[in-house]
Parts: structure tokens; sequence; C-alpha cells
């Protein structure tokens, strides 16, 4: 399942690397051309069937995630680390590491429940209190296997039960794995497909792939928190799982372009599909780097809710996911038939 | 299968305490070779004899415990999501984020979710997590949920065993099934050295909510000697020297009034005699271990404890020395084979 394969490929912001050639291994399987610029963001001009008139789209879903970088290295072999993107701290502890280009293994530990005192259990730990253990006897051994600005990916194993999906990374790979499906279909229009590095850290690639695609309009497939959990009243559930894809209105770096999301509904509602609002209007999304691109280009923002995002482990409903892409299906083809005004 | 490849299975495998069943049978087919005679108890231990050549053969008893911590539910909330307590010792700190399977009619596989972070106010801010606030979630619908799972199904942590550096290993449930695995290790070598006593290897159950499977089955072998494998604290920066012992440095044998001190005495004696690397450690009371149930079974069993360092105890990422497991199982067989009638005779003469 591809969502599955995407979610365990280490991709943290800066270290794209590997997903982004996982995903050109699989444009290619697809007879894709793809291109790459300065950053790493990964770009296929998708040839229309038809004859009309290029609308201008186009197409973005960002392949980082969240991670860690090795910050130093301690004399005892332990490492300290930052944080890279918006990483949820309390959910680092007690979780195995993927460090660097070679995969070593390593845990984020804490200190054994039996050896702290009572005050100690209620303090958080964040990662000022916290390493990784690779199990290196002293720092010269450690240097051997790992070196500071190493890249560290959460390991986690994806798996699949019923229609949901549970694995690191979600954010955004359903969004990358919908890019792909859509990029295996006929349009009878051309567009711009492009997977974005460095959104977790101020959605940096974007700006530079809007630019040199230089598009009327755009459309952000991404993951967004399924905020239908305990403690949280029901006005405050951003999006709930498995009331379809979530479309956005605004977040804190876009405003969607009101035409573009009025076609998201159309299509939806022609289509008979569930969707739901994106409720809370906070964070950010390409789509802030895309709508602000040279002149401005119309954007919108449609999303798989997912619970647990920024976490070492998150879930979504492969249902929801579905019925994002063939909305996104259903919005390209009506940009062809009936364009849309910007 | 090698000593490794069997660490691996055994923590694989979820086992918590009271549900330890699929766990003993990883283990009744890994010791089967190296034994006479397999069976289980009332509560669920699973007990090993290998016979002794003696004409009046000591009875031994050397116990590690198979179950781990996990969780238990305590309610189906009506939208599906369901909350639980502890069986055993969680730092609930370490919960958030975890992936679990959770034991109903089917196996569920789920998150252990969260207060999400805008929802936490300035003061709760710098707070650890509280076992209240977290919940299990399997994103299913409450339906499919409620036909599912009920109040009682029991859920342990999922984790992939990973191989570190050298010889350090990490996971989950490694306490104690890292003891389990010296145990194997000491029947393996005991298949080629004579010994005496007729040797009992108990896998105990139910270790982490208070040693109940200690006090039965060594009630049920009514050894003459008995010792109790488990982990102690391992080194890690900032703990306290006489908290921990490192890594690498070979096992440990406990002193203190839970230990019967020739046993410890010539548990350190052999470790000498085959230049096998061990470390001391004391414990002022009884231990957290095995050893506190047999010290006190009947009429009093003369106990020891080896102990095998690990690092972040009661987190679900353990972390061990194989060398050191495999050590703890060299000392195990030569302390048994060393151990005859008068031995055990004179453990009752103080």
């Amino acid at each position: 399942m591809l969502i599955k394969e995407l979610s365990a490929i280490p991709g943290v912001s800066g270290d794209e690397t590997r997903i982004r050639n996982f995903i050109r291994e699989k444009l290619a399987a697809r007879g894709l051309k793809n291109y790459t610029d300065a950053l790493g963001n990964l770009y296929v001009s998708k040839e229309g069937r038809g004859k009309g008139e290029d609308p201008g789209l186009m197409l973005c879903a960002h392949m980082d995630e969240v991670g860690l970088m090795v910050s130093s290295i301690e004399k005892s072999g332990h490492l300290r680390f930052y944080k890279v993107g918006g990483v949820y701290e309390p959910a680092l502890i007690s979780k195995p590491v993927k460090i660097g280009p070679d995969d070593v293994y390593g845990v984020i530990g804490a200190k054994a429940i039996h050896l702290q005192k009572a005050e100690e259990r209620k303090k958080a730990l964040g990662p000022e209190n916290l390493y990784i253990d690779i199990g290196a006897k002293n720092k010269d051994d450690a240097e051997k296997a790992v070196k500071i600005g190493d890249y560290v990916s959460f390991y986690s194993e994806a798996s699949c039960y019923k229609n949901l999906v549970r694995g690191k990374a979600l954010d955004n790979r359903a969004g990358c794995a919908a890019l792909l499906e859509i990029l295996q279909r006929d349009f009878p229009c051309s567009f711009t497909a492009v997977f974005t590095v460095q959104e977790e850290v101020g959605i940096r690639g974007a700006r530079v792939a809007a630019y040199r695609v230089n598009p009327r309009m755009a459309l952000v497939l991404e993951t967004t928190i399924a905020a239908d959990t305990p403690g949280i009243k029901e006005y405050e559930q951003s999006t709930v799982l498995g009331d379809g894809p979530a479309f956005t209105v605004k977040d804190d770096s876009v405003i969607a372009h009101p035409r573009l999301l009025e076609r998201l509904i159309q299509v939806a509602e022609k289509q008979q599909r569930p969707y739901q609002f994106r409720r809370y209007g906070g964070s950010f999304t390409d789509a802030g780097a895309v709508t602000t691109s040279r002149g401005g280009v119309a954007a919108g923002v449609i999303s798989t809710p997912c619970r647990y995002i920024h976490s070492p482990l998150s879930m979504l409903n492969q249902k929801d996911w579905h019925h994002l892409v063939e909305i996104v299906d259903g919005f390209i083809r009506s940009i062809d038939e009936k364009g849309l005004e910007v | 299968m090698d000593m490794e490849g069997l660490l691996r299975k055994l923590t694989e495998e979820d086992g918590v305490s009271g549900y330890e069943k699929k766990v003993a049978g990883i283990a009744a087919g890994a010791f089967s070779p190296y034994v006479d005679d397999t069976r289980t108890d009332n509560l669920g231990n699973l007990i090993f004899l290998k016979k002794g050549q003696g004409n009046s053969p000591p009875r031994l008893l050397i116990c590690a415990h198979m179950d781990e911590i996990g969780l238990i539910v305590t309610k189906v909330e009506e939208n599906g999501f369901l909350r639980f307590t502890s069986l055993g010792g969680f730092d609930a700190r370490t919960l958030p984020g975890q992936a679990v399977n959770i034991y109903g009619r089917d196996k569920v596989p789920g998150i252990i979710g969260f207060k999400l972070p805008p929802l936490y106010t300035e003061q709760e801010k710098g707070q650890g997590v509280k076992m209240e606030d977290l919940f299990l979630d399997t994103a299913l619908t409450p339906e499919v949920v409620r036909e599912t799972i009920a109040v009682g199904s029991v859920a342990a942590i999922e984790r992939k065993y990973l191989t570190l550096q050298h010889n350090s290993r990490a996971g989950k449930a490694f306490d104690d099934r890292a003891g389990i695995v010296a145990l194997w290790q000491c029947a393996r070598e005991l298949h080629k050295i004579r010994h005496e006593a007729d040797l009992y290897l108990v896998a105990t159950v139910q270790e982490e909510v208070g040693t109940r499977g200690a006090v039965v089955s060594t009630f049920g072998i009514s050894p003459d000697l008995g010792i109790a494998v488990d982990v102690c604290h391992g080194d890690f920066p900032g703990a306290l020297e006489q908290e921990t012992s490192p890594l690498t440095k070979g096992p440990v044998v406990t002193s203190g009034p839970n230990i019967h001190p020739f046993i410890a005495e010539k548990l350190l004696h052999v470790a000498a005699e085959y230049h096998l690397p061990y470390q001391r450690d004391v414990s002022p009371g009884p231990t957290g271990t095995d050893a506190r149930a047999i010290q006190i079974t009947m009429e009093g069993v003369p106990t020891g404890l080896l102990s095998i360092p690990l690092r972040y105890m009661h987190t679900s990422v353990e972390l061990v020395d194989l060398e050191d497991i495999k050590v703890a199982g060299l000392l195990l067989a030569r302390f048994v084979a060393a151990v005859d009638r008068a031995f055990v005779e004179g453990l009752v003469c103080l």
C-alpha cells in the first residue's frame, strides 16, 4: 500500500533525499519525467491529453516530515538533539529512532520509574532533558557511527487494520501518495505537480517552487490534525476522522481563494462525497508560500484528517484519503471544462 | 535458534501480567531440546525440569519472569475511545504516542492518545503527562469498538527489537525476558556439564503485579534453594552510581536480607573460578524481584538473585548488552554444577 510504503521512509526537513528518490522511482516506473531544483523540490510537468489552454494549475504536496537532528555527542556517547519542525515533545520519550544516512538505530530512554522521586514524575521532559542512546561505549565510539548534524527520524512500523493506516509521517506522505495517484491518471489539461521540501520548517520549498512554476492557481494536498479526541469540545474539533477530506477556509498562512474553495465544494457535492471544513484557523501550509508568490496566486488546501500528527505515530482513515483523491481528480477536470476566474 | 533469535522472538511478543500464554509457547519450544520435562501450573508458570545425576539430588529452582507491564481497559467511552489503567508500574510520561495491541475478540492495533498540544493551558505546560489524560485510540467506529473490545481487555505496547551498536539491544519486555534467555543459556550449557542437582527452570507469571507466579511455583516445586534472575538498573547519564550497574561488566550478584549469604558467596566464587565478569550490589530489604517471594515460601527457601543490567527499565526501549545475558547463563550453569547435597544442607545451618 502506497501510503504505508511512503510512511516508512525517512525524510526529515532538509534531508529529503531518500523520500525524493523513492518518489522518483515511482514516477519513473510510470514513465513520468521529473526534475529537481537547488532545494530539492521534485517537479513533474504533466501533459494534458486535450488541446485546450493550459490553465496554469500547480498541485503540491510536501514530502518532508518533522524529526530531530543530532546537536552534540556527550563524553558518555549519548546524543543530544534539536527538534526539526514542530515535534510534539511529550511523545518523544520511550521511542526508537533512526539516525543519519545509514539508519543507525537509537532509543530515547527515560529514567526508570523506580529511581524517580514523586516530584520528578510531575515534570514534563523536553529535549533539554532527553538524549538518544545508540549503545555506544563513549564519544569516540559513537562518532564512528553518527555525527553532529545527522538527521533523526522516528522509527515506527506502518501497519493497516480494516481501513485505518497507522504509521509515522502520514503528514504528509498521505498527500504525496494522493499526488502520485493523481499523476498516474490522464487528464485533458496540463498541470505541474511538485513534491516540496522543508514545509515543516517554514514552508520554504513551496516558496521557490511557486516562483519557478509561476502558476495562476494552486491546490495543496495536505494532512491535517483530526482533533476529535477526548478532552476537546465539539466546536474545537478541527477535523473529524472519517468525515471526509477537509477544505481550508483560512489558516495562519493563507486565505483560500473563495472561487477555488467554492469549486472544491461543487465538485464534492457533484460527486456526492463527504467533506468537511478545517475548523482550526491556525498553523501554516505550503499554500501560504504559494499564494504570495510573485504577483499572487489563487490557492486552496485539501487535507486528509489524521490523528496525532507531529508525533512518532499517527493514524488516518483510507476512506478520507480515497475521497480526497477523487475530489482532486474532479477538480482538475472541472478546471479544464470551466476554467476558474481568479 | 540462537540466543539473539530467542530474545528477539520473546520480546516482540505480547504477554502482559496474567496473559503470558503466547510468550510461554515460545519459551516452551526453545527450552525443549535441553530439558527432561515441561509442565505448566495453575497460574500459568512454565516449569522445566533438567534432571541431575546425583543419587539424592538436591532440588534447585532458578526462575525469571515472562510477564511484562501492560494496560487494561477500564471504560469504553461512547465515542469509542478506551480509558485504561496500568498492569504494573508505568511512568505515564513514557506512554503518549505508543503503538499498542489491544486484545479483545481480535488483536486490534491502536495508539495511546493524548490531549492535543493547543489544549494545554499555560499552567499544564511543563507538567508531566498524567495517566488520566491518556486513552487508547483504535480510530474504529464506536460500534466496531464495542463489538470487539470490552472493559477488562488488556493491551500491550508494540515494539520491534532494535539492534544498536556492538552488543547493545533495545526493545520492550527485556525486563525480564532477558532473564528467560539467561535461563535458556544455562539449560543449554548444562547439556554439556555434569550436575548433581535436579534443576527446575521456571518462567514465572505475574511478577509485575506482585511476584505471584513465584509464590505458587516455589510452593509447587519446594526447592532446597532458589535463584531469581531479573534485571537491575543500568547506568545512564545523571544516574547515581550506587543505584546503577554499568552495562557490559557482567551480571550482578545481590547481597542483603533477601539473599542467603552462602548463595551470594558461591555465585561470586564460581564467577571468579571460571573468569566470568560479574558485579555486586546490595539491597537493604526485600528485592523487587521474584526473590522476595521465593525466600518466604513454606518454611523458608535459601534464595539468591542474579541480575542483568538494563537501562530505562519499564519503558518500551529497555536496553541491554547481549554478552551480559550470556555470561549470566554461563554463571548459572557453573553454579548449578557446583551445588551438591552437602552445600544445600549447609544452607540451613546458620
